[in-house]
């Protein structure tokens, strides 16, 4: 027999126990942001957005050394990567959410998911295999079709999502007008999710832009600044990962300043996103 | 003689409660209820009610919707806990001892003496039907399987439901009918023996058949518990209740042995109800 | 005949003869059909990538698969780029002892951080701490790598590896009657502390797997249906014994599915593995020593990968973490849907 007693006691350590899950959890996360934010932003400086990295002897020798190349290339190829892959992304969510009945959508939906839990590298062999080998040399322009490969079942989902939010009730108002069913789509069921769209998009577009090992393998890496889509070129995560591995103390400095971007990046959409929602659904 | 036109709160027991407790067919009060309010918020559900809850009797609780019985009823086996916005005050004795309004009377003890059903049977899916009627022994720490096989027995015994599922007590409980699921219910609530067992409109979610069960059941149980009763079906308070009382707006309208108060109610209200003009 | 319904004198602006034209049924214009196969067209992008995936995984990497046995290939122990020998062996060594480690090691306090804010926590607490998680999903792993790399690393080995190592190495008075009587193997399986090692990815790794398992549990244990806890409740439960008895079993679907998922992203955990790991092909792994991983191997030796079989040996790696991947995801799709109250296969 349990006494009344004994079973309070053992709820009051549960709860004990709980907050200490808590606390364990809690405090590297914290510990990771604060880091980042001290150690990064004290490597940003002007030089940092308006130079290009050069060879390890510049930081070195104490010459101007940044990475501004590597922040464009990472805001082209990124770009580059959401202009194809949104009418897929978008197309592949209309289908899904507008058309439920569709033979397709169970195993669509299926493919989605795990096409989600992939590890972004098989993305980026896809990419090395299809463009890379026959081009004879790494790119911006394979890398940002990685990131498409990384973006589309992400924006998929996210478009599926914010068009099932809309209620059928003002699909069927139109549609009683007699307008026909793709007018439906575009005139009431589009407009009306557009804030979870567009933030499903920038959700799928920060995360692609925090994901380095596809971009290793296609788009490579460059010290210096370029616009050739055809080459090699810097981005964000990947130069985090070179800086960061790099036996120059100089470059670890840069690494952090990376980092800080990257993470404020994610922290702006996260919290924009939410912000975006919450004013939907008070 | 109103016992609805009380705006006066007393302490001690107004003189109409007196009246109301006149109708009521003398028999030990096993739980004594006087003034009990509850409030959400600022909206007024349960109005100082006063109800003596005789032992042995089964005791029906009627009116329209949104008058108030169940949050009466509620209050009873301190479910309001749970909710923030809800405050209860006034007082409920059991057994003139235990004061279950009484924030520093422990809700755990009550719940095991008070029990509940509610309106839609919810047999905890993940678990067979022995372990549903077990669990709230296994709560107490009960562990040795001779002692429980007994107590589940003969709660599925008094619930009228052991022959229809001794041959299968390790299957899941969702796999019974609606009927056989209130009835697991009930026999859950039994197995620890409780004093009390107050009953959310226990039927309205399930057929006629099941219905008739669960009405045989509430008579034949009331030797061995106390029970409350909401019920917005009339003639099932009228089979199945010895006594019977009428909210409406949170108020405590009328109370008296069932046949009297269906036959001669004295307030107008009460008449109008029974009768049909409001529902 | 007189009519009864009073029509209206024609307007001039079109209206009436625009209503008047004949409604046609929906799908048999052709704009719709237009939409819904150009709409489909670009869904199946999504089919085509995930085909695509698999087909040139195992175009490009099927040399040395069918050299050395599908099984042979995956569980062979030397990977020497020199003399041509590759099997998966270490890095799907590496890959599932970090993988497990790291889901054990973050399971429950992932469940536990779900059971507090689900049902412990004020509300705006709850809401700080899961959109704090939730962030945690969301930071880059080469953020995280670059944390470990310069903080959580060194304080590691200095705080924990070194002493530990030494304390069976070269025991101190008290602890020598003890350290002796251990068998030898103890320090053969903690090994010389590096500065990145298995042990060190291993704790990164599963602070990164904690939101899923988080996100997904939580989900469930808020779905629960009050009346059940209300039932439990009723028969004089205390609040942990409601949660125990009642609330973790009902969302048992959801939790084991958010596990698997934190599984799967473990086993893809590229950068931080890189970045953390020590990068060592030869077995055997030691705690405290450097080792690798199925997705480290690849993105560490790919651009040195110049000769065929290498690089074909890479991708085919990469193969065997598409299957891991596939069969991963499936598995916990299927196994939410067998456990989850109330749908058909439970």
């Amino acid at each position: 027999m349990l006494t009344l007693r004994a079973r309070r006691r053992r709820d009051a350590m549960v709860h004990a126990l709980l907050i200490l899950a808590v606390i364990i959890v809690m405090t590297p996360l914290l510990a990771v942001i604060s880091y980042v934010l001290v150690n990064g932003l004290g490597s940003l400086s002007l030089d940092f957005f308006t130079q290009d990295l050069g060879s390890p002897a510049r930081a070195q020798q104490g010459r101007p050394t940044g990475l501004m190349h590597t922040i464009i290339g990472t805001l082209v190829i990124d770009g580059l990567a959401l202009a194809f892959v949104l009418p897929f992304g978008i197309g592949a969510g209309v289908l899904l959410a507008e058309f439920p009945d569709h033979p397709l959508n169970p195993s669509l939906r299926v493919l989605t998911d795990t096409l989600n839990g992939m590890p972004a590298i098989l993305k980026g062999l896809l990419a090395y295999a299809l463009i890379v080998q026959p081009m004879g040399s790494f790119s911006a322009l394979s890398g940002s079709v990685a990131l498409a490969f990384v973006m589309l079942p992400i924006l998929a989902r996210a478009t599926e999502s914010a068009l099932a939010a809309v209620p059928w009730s003002l699909r069927e108002a139109t549609l009683a007008l007699g307008v026909p069913r793709w007018r439906v789509i575009l005139s009431t069921s589009m407009p009306a999710a557009r804030v979870p769209i567009v933030t499903g998009v920038l959700i799928a577009f920060a995360r692609a832009a925090g994901e380095a090992a596809p971009l290793m393998l296609t788009s490579f890496g460059n010290n210096y600044l370029t616009f050739d889509l055809l080459a090699p070129m810097d981005t964000l995560p990947q130069r985090l990962y070179s800086l960061a591995v790099s036996p120059y103390r100089e470059w670890h400095a840069m690494g952090w300043g990376a980092a800080v971007l990257l993470l404020g990046l994610v922290i702006i959409v996260f919290v924009g996103a939410r912000v975006a929602t919450r004013r939907r659904f008070p | 003689m109103t016992v609805a036109s009380r705006t006066v709160p007393s302490p001690v027991a107004h003189p109409r409660a007196a009246e109301a407790a006149s109708t009521v067919p003398s028999a030990t009060v096993k739980l004594e209820v006087r003034d009990l309010t509850v409030r959400y918020g600022n909206d007024v559900a349960v109005d100082e009610v006063s109800l003596p809850v005789r032992a042995h009797r089964v005791t029906a609780l009627i009116g329209p919707s949104g008058c108030g019985k169940s949050s009466f009823l509620r209050a009873l086996n301190r479910m309001h806990d749970l909710t923030p916005s809800a405050k209860v005050s006034g007082s409920a004795v059991l057994d003139g001892g235990m004061e279950v309004c009484d924030p520093r009377s422990d809700p755990v003890t009550i719940r095991r003496k008070i029990g509940m059903v509610f309106q839609k049977p919810t047999p905890f899916p993940t678990m067979s039907i022995f372990d549903n009627v077990a669990a709230g022994l296994r709560l107490v720490g009960i562990r040795k399987r001779v002692v429980l096989d007994d107590a589940v027995e003969t709660a599925l015994r008094q619930a009228v439901l052991w022959d229809e599922v001794k041959d299968r007590l390790r299957a899941p409980a969702a796999g019974l009918s609606g009927g056989q699921q209130q009835r697991l219910s009930i026999a859950r609530a039994l197995a620890v023996r409780p004093e009390v067992l107050l009953m959310d409109e226990p039927t309205s979610a399930l057929d006629p058949q099941a219905t008739q069960a669960i009405e045989d059941l509430i008579l034949r149980l009331k030797d061995q518990v106390t029970i409350l009763v909401v019920t917005h079906n009339l003639q099932q308070a009228r089979r199945v209740s010895d006594v019977t009382a009428f909210f409406y707006l949170g108020r405590l309208i009328e109370a008296g042995e069932t046949e009297d108060l269906f036959a001669n109610p004295r307030e107008a209200r009460t008449a109008d109800y029974l009768s049909g003009r409001f529902g | 005949m007189r009519s009864v319904i009073e029509v209206p004198p024609p307007t001039r602006d079109g209206v009436d003869e625009a209503l008047a034209r004949p409604m046609p049924s929906r799908f048999r214009r052709p704009g719709d059909r237009a939409f819904l196969v150009l709409v489909t067209g670009l869904a199946l992008t999504v089919v085509a990538l995930a085909v695509a995936m698999g087909w040139v995984l195992w175009a490009e990497g099927r040399t040395p698969i069918e050299t050395f046995g599908f099984l042979g290939f995956l569980t062979g122990t030397a990977w020497n780029p020199v003399t041509g020998q590759f099997g998966t062996g270490p890095f799907l060594l590496g890959t599932l002892i970090t993988s497990v480690a790291a889901l054990a090691l973050s399971f429950f306090p992932a469940v536990a951080l779900a059971i507090y804010t689900a049902e412990y926590a004020p509300r705006w607490l709850a809401a700080f701490i899961d959109g704090t998680v939730d962030l945690l999903a969301a930071i880059p792993s080469v953020v995280l790598g670059i944390w470990g790399i310069f903080v959580l690393a060194p304080w590691l080995r200095d705080t924990f590896y070194l002493p530990v190592y030494l304390t069976f190495a070269r025991p101190p008075e008290w602890a020598a009657p003890v350290v002796d009587q251990l068998p030898a193997g103890v320090l053969a399986v903690l090994g010389t502390p590096q500065n990145y090692n298995m042990v060190t990815f291993t704790l990164v790794l599963a602070l990164m797997v904690v939101p899923f398992t988080t996100a997904l549990a939580r989900d469930a244990l808020r779905s629960v249906p009050i009346e059940q806890r209300e039932a439990m409740w009723a028969l004089g439960a205390t609040r942990w014994e409601v949660i125990r008895r009642t609330v973790v079993p009902y969302a048992r679907g959801g939790i084991v599915a958010g596990a698997i998922l934190a599984f799967g992203r473990a086993i893809g955990e590229t950068m931080a593995a890189a970045m953390l790991i020590g990068n060592s092909n030869k077995l055997p792994f030691t705690l405290f020593g450097p080792a690798a991983t199925m997705p480290s191997v690849i993105v560490n030796e790919f651009r040195e990968a110049v000769e065929n079989l290498h690089y074909s040996s890479l991708v085919a790696v990469g193969f065997y973490l598409f299957l891991l991947s596939l069969v991963i995801n499936l598995g916990a799709a299927w196994l939410q849907r067998r456990l989850t109250v109330g749908s058909r296969g439970s």
